[in-house]
């Protein structure tokens, strides 16, 4: 589904603030897995989805989306194949325009945008059940303005808008960890629900080692952009938060993964 | 003193809805994408200077009128290609294209000024009507202004105005979404300053004359009326709607127009018209600030 080939990124070449992010890594995510990646500030995790969503383009290496070689698209191009959702709940949507007008922007991903009218009536019902399965009392709120709602509202709904058209793939950046814990919890919850029941190819990006444990099929740990481990299936299941803190403490700089 | 502000009123509504695409053009720039758009200040003597120029060729008014609409378009879109394409600041990228009019202007025109008062234009038929000039005047800017100002309303209501004002408002969501920002912001860019040099067309014929330096200070004076129009109309938090806000431009031209007549019939040197509509500027967006508020700030980008 997805295929990372010697992916290589330098930022600030051949200056003295030179960083290799990206240092040759190689990564196959199969149809249908849910992979958790965790590794310290740094380790190349966010660069990572950067280089598969093409916010960047990687120096050396190729990417491929469900067979196609993506590599060069521009960012917009591959809308049609992943949905997006970034730490900061601000990030996601419009907050200046309405809960059914994001969600109207968020149908037609990928598609041609032409002088057809916005929010169409016949799919607002169905905005309107989709709302209803986030229990947060949105299907009312149609009208309203983003700005209005609280960041976990948003985020919640930032997950709509990125599942809404089914991508192919989707991608979580540390997604909830600018929520409050129950919120989080919450955001998390409904995360796992649209991802099984649609199964969604989906890369998710976490600080907390205990999510990357819980939640997915496979976890892989990235450190100074190379994979360093990765378990899958029994596997991972078996994997507590002490034994990888005993195996790659040392690269593992980082308390806020042991919470 | 009071029947002497009762006479400012027929020449700001006119002057007012004349100037309102100009703001309207301004909202769309500054308010709907987020651009801080300069260019304002050569779309507008564009637009006029393009329509004298033609009136004077004795091309057909109306048809000079849509040169100049697509004139202004291309100017703005230049700007956007700045911006977008060679990666040039934006606040630079509308200096840049102003400078650049107005050589483009003095060329159009062949020299500083053409008069119109003894030519046929597109508002000769209404002047020579049997009634006060004022009333079809007023009544016919009144119509362009609002008719623009739904047709905007409609358009920003559609996938594709979805997308640009998402542009304005979340760039990476968007972008995310599989829209070309760059395109939207090009395509912005044009639409307002096709409004700015439809009005400078206007203008330009209601005064009877177009001037190179007719448009020195417009986008400081677009500011005030959107300004100005947003505290009338109330655009702030959940009201800040897409029809408000071009309302307010409309609303706010008006006012402006209004306030500057009564300066002037308050002994306002004509000269000192700029510095003050510059300070009307500075002290509705530094007020708030100095309250500690945040609301008065302009949410720009690429500044």
């Amino acid at each position: 589904m997805v295929r990372l080939e010697g992916l290589r990124k330098i930022f600030k070449k051949g200056t003295i603030d030179e960083k290799v992010a990206m240092d040759g890594l190689n990564l196959h995510v199969r149809e249908g897995d849910f992979v958790t990646v965790i590794g310290s500030n740094g380790a190349g995790k966010t660069t990572m989805l950067n280089l598969i969503s093409g916010t960047y383009t990687p120096d050396e290496g190729s990417v491929f989306i469900d067979g196609d070689d993506v590599t060069h698209l521009p960012e917009h191009r591959r809308a049609k194949y992943l949905g997006r959702i970034f730490q900061d709940p601000l990030m996601g949507t419009a907050s200046s325009m309405t809960i059914e007008q994001n969600l109207a922007m968020a149908d037609l991903r990928g598609q041609r945008r032409g002088l057809g009218w916005g929010v169409k009536r016949d799919r607002r019902d169905f905005y309107r059940d989709t709302l209803r399965m986030l229990d947060l009392g949105l299907e009312d709120r149609l009208k309203d303005t983003v700005s209005l709602l609280s960041g976990g509202q948003r985020q919640s709904l930032t997950l709509l808008m990125a599942t809404l058209s089914m991508p192919k793939l989707l991608l979580l950046d540390e997604h909830t960890a600018a929520l409050d814990p129950k919120t989080a919890e919450l955001v998390m919850g409904l995360t796992e629900k649209i991802v099984t029941e649609n199964n969604l190819t989906t890369i998710m990006v976490t600080h907390n080692m205990n999510m990357a444990i819980r939640h997915g099929n496979v976890m892989i740990m990235l450190h100074e952009g190379k994979l360093k481990f990765d378990a899958e299936g029994e596997a991972k299941q078996a994997l507590t938060v002490e034994e990888v803190v005993r195996r790659f403490g040392a690269d593992l700089k980082d308390e806020a993964l042991l919470c | 003193m009071l029947s002497g502000l009762f006479r400012t009123v027929p020449v700001s509504l006119e002057q007012g809805f004349a100037y309102a695409l100009m703001a309207l053009g301004v909202v769309i720039t500054f308010r709907i994408l987020s651009f801080p758009d300069l260019t304002v200040d050569g779309s507008f003597p564009l637009g006029a200077a393009v329509t004298a120029r033609l009136i004077t060729l004795e091309v057909d008014p109306l048809l000079s009128i849509l040169v100049a609409i697509l004139a202004g378009f291309l100017a703005g879109c230049c700007t956007g290609l700045l911006n977008t394409r060679l990666k040039i600041n934006s606040l630079l990228s509308g200096i840049l294209m102003m400078t650049i009019l107005y050589s483009v202007n003095l060329r159009i025109m062949g020299r500083s000024n053409i008069q119109l008062l003894t030519v046929k234009t597109f508002l000769t038929p209404l002047e020579n009507l049997d009634m006060n000039r004022f009333i079809p005047m007023i009544a016919f800017f009144a119509v362009v202004a609002f008719g623009f100002k739904f047709l905007t309303d409609l358009y920003l209501h559609t996938q594709n105005g979805l997308a640009m004002r998402a542009t304005g408002d979340n760039e990476q969501m968007i972008r995310t979404l599989g829209v070309n920002t760059d395109n939207t912001t090009v395509l912005g860019l044009g639409v307002s300053n096709a409004f700015v040099a439809l009005s400078g067309s206007l203008v330009a014929q209601d005064q009877g004359f177009a001037d190179v330096g007719m448009g020195i200070g417009m986008i400081v004076i677009g500011l005030a009326a959107v300004i100005i129009g947003e505290s009338m109309v109330g655009v702030r938090g959940g009201k800040k709607t897409v029809m408000r806000m071009t309302l307010a431009a409309i609303v706010g031209s008006v006012i402006y127009k209004f306030i500057i007549a009564v300066g002037l019939r308050m002994g306002l040197a004509p000269t000192d018209l700029k510095m003050a509509t510059g300070v009307m500027v500075i002290l509705a967006l530094g007020i708030p600030a100095l309250k500690g508020g945040k609301e008065g700030k302009l949410h720009l980008r690429g500044v």
